[in-house]
């Protein structure tokens, strides 16, 4: 992995990397995907891929409507807010 | 005899019989607490807060109320559980000052049982780590050996009952994060069926490996514990309907079958020596006991580092894409294009972008974007369906290996606990640590580390038990059945307070 491949990674995950970070990543990222290409040597030819331990789908229950979040208790943590809602940096111009 | 060195099963006899009171107990873990700080193990206590819970219990037990099964015992809580309006961190600096709006399940279950909500303990960054170097507040100390890790991420959970500071804790195991601590401490761990304990108000990390489960000196305080906090919860769809067995009164039982298979890739190199005769000497153990030992194979098992460290890095890059700054924890105060490139950017992106910098931890940043790279377009096929793959060759080899045997047995660890600082350096060193625990996450099944020995430098060793799925009655009765033979499970650590 390049210190331009992390740079562009960084972006989608939204994380904000100095120059030196970049490149320490860089480095270490590479030894750690060297590492998981041993995955390669599995022969997975026809196998499904298994994304929960434990097999359970559709799970249902009483489409019945139960108390939300309290408004003041929701907004509480948050880092910045009005009397009713977030405030976020302006999004459009 | 000192209130804090007591079982959890002894304490609640005692306050339930009049012996001494929930304050008294409290009142001693407290003291014993502020005399252990150095340890680095609470990252919030309220005293005040501790103390009314039991003075709660005592006057409802004086008032001939029927407090239930934890009667004023005191558990310390992983700070990555929801206590509602008490500092819940995850050992980070996003969430500094986050108080969340209500209680995980195992908090109201806690509290149903009669339970005092002690202290929330340090761990590795967003439950990343296997040592709690990566917490935010600085590392917790191995009561063992203060120059020594107490393992992670739940070490701080681990620390607290070893230094008889909490006579039992709750964590979360997603890929070691009990049984690795456990064994490092000296305690009973155990990571129970992926389902069988509810996650909601657990934060996550990744949430089709995250399990909470207790730590304990012993298996019947184990029980005690599983019993009250197992059960399915309509507020987790991933959690286990089926009714959950009355595990205290059922330990006492031989488990109905004893086939133990020696797992044989878990005996290969890397193995610390002393680590591997004290665990040959638990199957001897079993095997007087009458158990059948048959050794038995898990071909894809040295793969499970590699699976996971794509699975668990994809499914976390995506549940904390949340702490953006948004709607709670850290907001960066400035924001203002750091170059060129970040003058492209509308201000919200960059706005999140800083306070991820700024909030995050350098382990969370290196897993969000392992598993931000393992997802993105044209690599989602090579890394993460094809450890979605390898996980299910794993889950079979546990399968095939179940139809032999009613039980694995293996090390938890590689090691003893090892010294601050000897692995922060190498990520991937430090990821080794989890080799044995790791695909009992990848399959869903439950594992318990007990203690089993100690090494010539007076460190405990941790033994393994896997089960199939839902297992957990013969599981513990399986452990219990070792304890009865043994005292491993009575050694404390010298500290001087």
């Amino acid at each position: 992995m390049t210190s331009e491949e992390v740079a562009k990674v960084a972006l989608l995950a939204r994380l904000r990397l100095t120059e030196a970070e970049k490149v320490k990543y860089a480095e270490q990222l590479s030894l750690i995907l060297e590492f998981i290409a041993e995955l390669g040597e599995t022969d997975t030819e026809g196998v499904e891929p298994l994304a929960h331990g434990v097999d359970r789908t559709n799970v249902f229950r009483e489409d019945k409507a139960y108390p939300a979040l309290d408004r003041e208790k929701a907004l509480a943590n948050a880092p910045k807010r009005s009397a009713e809602g977030f405030l976020v940096p302006a999004v459009l111009d | 005899m000192s209130l804090t060195s007591l079982t959890a099963t002894e304490t609640v006899a005692g306050i339930k019989s009049g012996k001494f009171s929930a304050e008294e107990v409290a009142k001693a873990f407290l003291e014993r607490t502020a005399k252990l700080k150095h340890l680095n193990i609470y990252v919030h206590l309220e005293p005040e807060v501790v103390l009314n819970q039991a003075r709660g219990v005592d006057s409802r037990l004086k008032a001939g109320e029927n407090v239930g099964p934890l009667a004023g015992l005191p558990v310390a809580i992983k700070d990555l559980i929801c206590v509602e309006g008490e500092p819940t961190t995850c050992g980070s600096r996003m969430l500094q000052g986050f108080r969340p709006p209500y209680n995980a399940t195992v908090i109201e279950k806690l509290k149903a049982a009669g339970a005092v909500l002690y202290g929330k303990a340090n761990m590795d960054e967003f439950a990343m780590g296997s040592s709690t170097e990566n917490s935010c507040y600085g590392p917790s100390l191995n009561p063992w050996d203060p120059t020594r890790i107490p393992g992670g991420s739940s070490g701080g959970s681990a620390a607290a009952v070893a230094a008889m500071t909490a006579p039992v804790s709750l964590g979360s195991d997603t890929g070691g994060s009990i049984r690795q601590p456990a064994a490092l401490c000296g305690l009973v761990g155990l990571k129970p069926t992926y389902g069988r304990v509810s996650r909601y108000g657990l934060i996550a990390f990744a949430s089709s490996l995250d399990q909470i489960g207790p730590f304990t000196w012993n298996v019947p305080d184990m029980a005690l514990l599983m019993e009250a906090i197992s059960g399915g919860d309509d507020r987790d769809a991933t959690s286990i309907p089926e009714a959950v067995p009355a595990y205290s009164s059922e330990i006492e039982k031989r488990p109905e079958k004893l086939r133990i298979g020696v797992v044989r890739e878990f005996f290969g190199e890397g193995l610390d020596p002393e680590v591997a005769a004290a665990v040959q000497e638990t199957i001897k153990v079993y095997q007087k006991l009458g158990a059948e030992i048959k050794e038995v194979s898990l071909p894809h098992s040295k793969y499970g580092i590699a699976a996971y460290y794509i699975v668990a890095p994809a499914e976390a890059s995506s549940n904390l894409a949340r702490y953006d700054g948004t709607l709670f924890g850290h907001r960066a105060k400035d924001y203002s294009p750091a170059n060129d490139a970040e003058k492209e950017l509308p201000a919200l992106v960059r706005m999140m972008m800083a306070t991820r910098a700024e909030g995050f931890g350098a382990e969370v940043k290196r897993r969000i974007m392992l598993g931000t790279y393992a997802l993105s377009a044209g690599y989602a096929d090579q890394y993460y369906n094809k450890a979605l793959k390898v996980r299910r060759l794993i889950r079979n080899d546990f399968e095939k290996a179940f139809a032999e045997v009613d039980f694995l047995i293996g090390p938890t660890t590689p090691t003893p606990a090892f010294r601050l600082g000897e692995k922060a350096a190498n990520p991937l060193a430090m990821y080794l640590s989890d080799i044995y625990t790791i695909t009992t996450n990848l399959a869903g099944i439950p594992g318990l580390s007990m203690p089993c020995g100690l090494s010539s430098e007076g460190l405990p060793i941790g033994v393994q038990l896997v089960g199939p799925a839902l297992s957990e009655t013969a599981l513990l009765q399986a452990a219990r059945l070792y304890e009865r033979e043994t005292d491993w499970h009575t050694r404390r650590p010298n500290l001087t307070v």
